[in-house]
């Protein structure tokens, strides 16, 4: 594995163009522009403040930058360096940006979410989009880029609007059968919208793309209810993942459940496989020495090789005792990822933080899990590829495929080190000191992270391969 | 051991208490004298029973015990179960709660900010500043909201969800066809399956039937079914319907046989019927080899005939080869023919010799008639010239011959009397031998002779000479040729033959007669 050199960020704000030939990137109020193969600077630009999020646009022709403090967005372009253009808010504040499908319009989601604007760069028109809902999925565009769904709230209650990305238009408004909506995601033919309501109530909806009511499904009451919801690549699965732990799956035929998929944290069975992280060269007692100061140990810690070993069974998972008098316990099925040739689902269960389950799709049985040492992050599968890297945070970035699994270190240097953590990014590996952003606003309007062509991994190994590839 | 000493011991004995063993011990020394202590028994066995029951007691006491405990351990889930509820409950307030709190504090903040804005009129314009405008990006002009356009997008809208319907159609018809295949298939697998049974009319006469109404269902079924290929759903549920039977048929005779299965090992092996399962293994084992060989055979005859006919031969060979299955027959054909020709000439030779000699034998016939002729002249001049000579003669014939001179005067008179020869003829056989010596004498006499051999030897010659019937006339003459020259030949009786010349043309016809 290649590692390029180190290039300092900010914010974890860099992004891959969509056509895979440029990386974005930001220090504080300037825009970097790379060549991904050679990470030279093509241009440089320069915002009115720091810069909060940048989007590309969809044909890698523009990027946006948004400033929330002050309620600007800098739309730059690549062709033209000389190209500005600049929004203003103004009182109205700004939340959260996000380019339309088309690359053509910014949709600005003002302060408290008053309304969401349309802006064109094509022509002089503007238009307002009324009550948006404040929820942590409220915008989604169907992958070919025709329509928007957007939640919205009135009066206590909460509605859809469908609208053509092309116009503006609204094409559908109507009520959606839920108490306090938090999410809604188009599934990939664009036929069918997923709707979830709040974790008090489990609730899941369909509606088809005019509007009706296709299915509702609820697996229990009173507990708390669903956490994360998914769609396979194809629509022929709708993933649900609840706080009971469990990720049960419906299908596009009947929208009934076909199967339930459990986290235990004892796993008996011999067909699965269980690889374990595990340190090469443990340490001695390092960190019981008195002179070993709480850096140099962090660093070691980093610093260590770790490998990956098959565990037998029966094997017992690290769990972790959520709080059960706090809100949004750390328990339940937060993040589920379909590998795109729709054989994977990735699961992470957060009760059991250190694992990563993946599920066989086409048995509908566990097939894989990685124990890490450390709480994993995040995970991201590569678009073209079977293959998931895993992010823990710490010096290392782990890959898996149906052929192994392998742990590889990444050289860092010292302060970002201890602070930073890892995230895995397809074709690329960031080091930045920030988590991905936790305002929902922003990672809703943030869109798909990979890249259509997979550049290679361009980080040089200088750690060994594990066990098991 | 004395019975004294026994009963001191067992005086001892009483005072302890008994174990079971002891007193069985004891029991066995139960004798006339040891009365009182068997009594003393008896009342101990009263205490072990009492004993057991109290055991017995004891352990179901424990056993209530054991329930209580259960019971106890239900309810505390139960509970626990109530807490859990409880739990969740909590839970769930605090989550309303955290919500609400968000809510209000937005609640504020909006509060806050329109009351701002309201306040805060001369705001910054809130515009976008741009360069110049960039184009469209599929190229196009933008186009004003209309109408139009609005139904426009309905449409599309439509026709995307009617496309993924219809693809989506497409798929579940493509699976259910194949899934009707897999069924239909495995229908008549099982129908083959259990219509063998049919032999079996005692148990299996349900089955069979139930077979046969199926299978004849069936037959209707197939054909009806193709043609309604479709999702009909009375077609599917006949489908469904006679699988379910099948299958339930099919599963009762697995059970049956699974039953027979563990009879016969409840019942140990029954030679008769049963053989080793070694035994059979290893006999289907031999039978699939022979198998084997045999259709390896048939396989390199077959190809063996196949290059024969297959073959382009040469004319020889093909000449030679023409017709070579009948060859043998053939030869046989051929060699029987040339048997049965060389046969023919035999007798075509055997024919023309006997013409001949017929017609030496009519030449010499009237030689010696007209020989005869002339010595009768003779004689009959000499008889009248010396009578009592020849009457001497007569009788010198008749003295000789024996018998044969009663004949020899019968055939001197033969003429008159020409019916009786006949049968004289047939009792003469024996005595014709005798006549050969006295042939040159008594030509006459010996005309019954010749007659009867005549007619012997004619009946048998008509027995071997089959095809013709003339022959008679000229085996007359062959004998009395024969009975001239003499000469030997296989049959004994041509010694007798003696010619007469006179009484051919008698003989002719009375051989005709004969035969």
């Amino acid at each position: 594995m290649n590692f390029s050199e180190v290039f300092k960020l900010s914010g974890l704000l860099s992004k891959f163009s969509p056509d895979g030939k440029y990386l974005a990137s930001c220090v504080q109020y300037r825009l970097a522009v790379r060549e991904v193969s050679t990470l030279q600077i093509l241009q440089l630009y320069t915002c009115l403040d720091q810069i909060q999020h940048i989007e590309w646009s969809a044909d890698s022709l523009f990027i946006l930058c948004a400033m929330y403090k002050r309620g600007l967005v800098q739309v730059w372009s690549l062709e033209q360096p000389d190209w500005h253009c600049k929004i203003d808010e103004g009182s109205a504040g700004l939340v959260a940006s996000c380019w339309s499908p088309d690359g053509r319009h910014i949709l600005n989601t003002t302060e408290f979410h008053l309304r969401i604007t349309v802006w064109s760069l094509c022509t002089k028109s503007v238009s307002y989009i009324k009550y948006p809902k404040a929820c942590q999925q409220g915008i989604t565009f169907t992958r070919d880029g025709r329509y928007m769904a957007l939640a919205e709230r009135r009066d206590c209650k909460d509605y859809i609007s469908v609208f053509v990305c092309s116009d503006w238009q609204l094409l559908r408004h109507f009520e959606a059968d839920t108490q306090d909506l938090v999410g809604i995601e188009w599934a990939p033919n664009g036929c069918v919208l997923a709707v979830w309501d709040t974790c008090l109530e489990y609730k899941i909806l369909l509606y088809s793309l005019d509007g009706r009511l296709l299915a509702s499904y609820c697996a229990y009451e009173w507990s708390l209810g669903v956490k994360s919801v998914a769609w396979s690549p194809s629509s022929q699965f709708l993933a649900v993942g609840s706080y009971d732990g469990k990720v049960r799956i419906l299908n596009h035929v009947t929208w009934k459940m076909i199967t339930e998929l459990a986290h235990p944290t004892t796993i008996n069975n011999p067909k699965i496989i269980v690889y374990k992280e595990a340190e090469k060269n443990p340490k001695l007692g390092l960190g019981a020495l008195p002179f070993a100061a709480p850096r140099a140990a962090a660093r070691s810690l980093s610093t260590t090789e770790t490998k990956y070993e098959v565990a037998s069974m029966p094997v017992s998972l690290q769990t972790l005792k959520p709080v059960t008098d706090r809100a949004n316990p750390r328990i339940g099925v937060g993040t589920m990822a379909f590998s795109p040739d729709n054989y994977f689902l990735a699961t992470r269960n957060d009760n059991i933080p250190n694992a990563v389950w993946i599920w066989d799709v086409q048995k509908l049985r566990l097939f894989v899990v990685l124990e890490q040492l450390a709480p994993v992050r995040t995970f991201q599968w590569d678009p073209q590829q079977t293959r998931l890297a895993i992010g823990t945070g710490g010096g290392h970035v782990y890959l898996w495929s149906p052929a192994g699994c392998m742990s590889v270190q990444v050289p860092v240097e010292g302060e970002l080190a201890q602070t930073g953590q890892l995230w895995a990014h397809w074709a690329c590996l960031i080091l930045g000191p920030h988590w991905p952003p936790t305002d929902p606003q922003a990672r809703a309007a943030q869109g798909p992270q990979w890249l259509s062509d997979p550049v290679s991994l361009q980080v040089i190994s200088t750690c060994s391969p594990c066990a098991g590839i | 051991m004395s019975p004294s000493s026994l009963y001191s011991h067992h005086v001892l004995c009483s005072s302890i208490p008994l174990s079971k063993n002891v007193q069985s011990f004891f029991s066995a020394f139960c004798t006339e004298e040891n009365i009182e202590q068997s009594i003393s028994y008896l009342d101990q066995e009263q205490l072990e029973s009492s004993r057991r029951e109290m055991i017995g007691l004891q352990e179901r006491d424990r056993q209530l015990q054991c329930k209580n405990r259960n019971l106890h351990q239900l309810l505390k889930n139960e509970k626990d179960e109530v807490q859990k509820l409880q739990n969740i409950i909590a839970s769930r307030a605090t989550q309303y709660n955290h919500d609400m709190k968000r809510k209000e504090r937005e609640y504020n903040k909006l509060k806050e900010r329109l009351h701002q804005l309201v306040m805060n009129k001369k705001d910054r314009k809130i515009a976008m500043d741009v360069l110049n405008y960039v184009g469209r990006a599929d190229g196009k002009r933008g186009s004003w909201r209309t109408g139009k356009t609005e139904a426009r997008n309905e449409d599309e809208m439509y026709k995307i969800l009617l496309n993924d319907y219809e693809y989506r159609q497409k798929q579940i018809l493509m699976e259910n066809a194949e899934l009707k295949k897999v069924l239909q298939q495995m229908k008549k697998e099982m129908i083959s399956l259990l219509s063998p049974q049919k032999q079996k009319p005692r148990e299996r006469a349900d089955d069979s039937t139930t077979v046969l109404s199926d299978v004849e269902d069936d037959a209707g079924e197939v054909s009806r079914e193709s043609v309604w290929d479709l999702s009909c759903a009375a077609v599917r549920e006949q489908l469904t319907n006679s699988i379910r039977t099948q299958w339930r048929i099919l599963k009762s005779h697995v059970e049956k046989l699974d039953n027979q299965v563990s009879k016969v090992h409840l019942d140990g092996f029954n030679e008769d019927d049963v053989i080793s399962r070694q035994d059979h293994e290893q006999e289907t084992e031999k039978l699939e080899l022979e198998i084997q060989q045999c259709k390896e055979m048939i396989k390199t005859q077959q190809q063996l005939l196949q290059q024969q006919l297959t073959t382009a031969s040469d004319d020889d060979t093909t000449s030679l080869l023409r017709d070579c299955y009948l060859l043998e027959e053939k030869e046989r054909l051929k060699e029987e023919w040339s048997l049965f020709k060389e046969q023919k000439k035999n007798f075509e030779r055997e024919r023309r010799s006997f013409t001949e000699a017929a017609i030496r034998l009519g030449l010499e016939r009237k030689a010696f008639e007209e020989e005869r002729a002339s010595w009768l002249k003779q004689q009959f001049l000499n008889m009248t010239t010396f009578d009592p000579q020849n009457s001497e003669n007569v009788k010198l014939f008749s003295a000789f011959s024996g018998t044969d001179s009663d004949r020899d005067t019968l055939t001197v008179h033969s003429r008159p009397r020409q019916r009786q020869p006949h049968s004289v003829c047939r009792r003469s056989p024996v005595s014709t031998s005798k006549l050969t010596k006295s042939l040159p004498t008594s030509p006459a006499s010996d005309f019954g002779q010749t007659r009867s051999c005549a007619s012997e030897h004619s009946s048998s010659n008509a027995l071997n000479i089959t095809h013709e019937e003339a022959k008679p006339n000229q085996v007359g003459r062959e004998c009395l040729s024969q009975s001239r020259s003499l000469v030997p030949r296989p049959g004994s009786q041509e010694g007798c033959y003696n010619g007469c010349p006179l009484t051919c043309t008698n003989s002719h016809v009375e051989e005709d007669n004969l035969l």
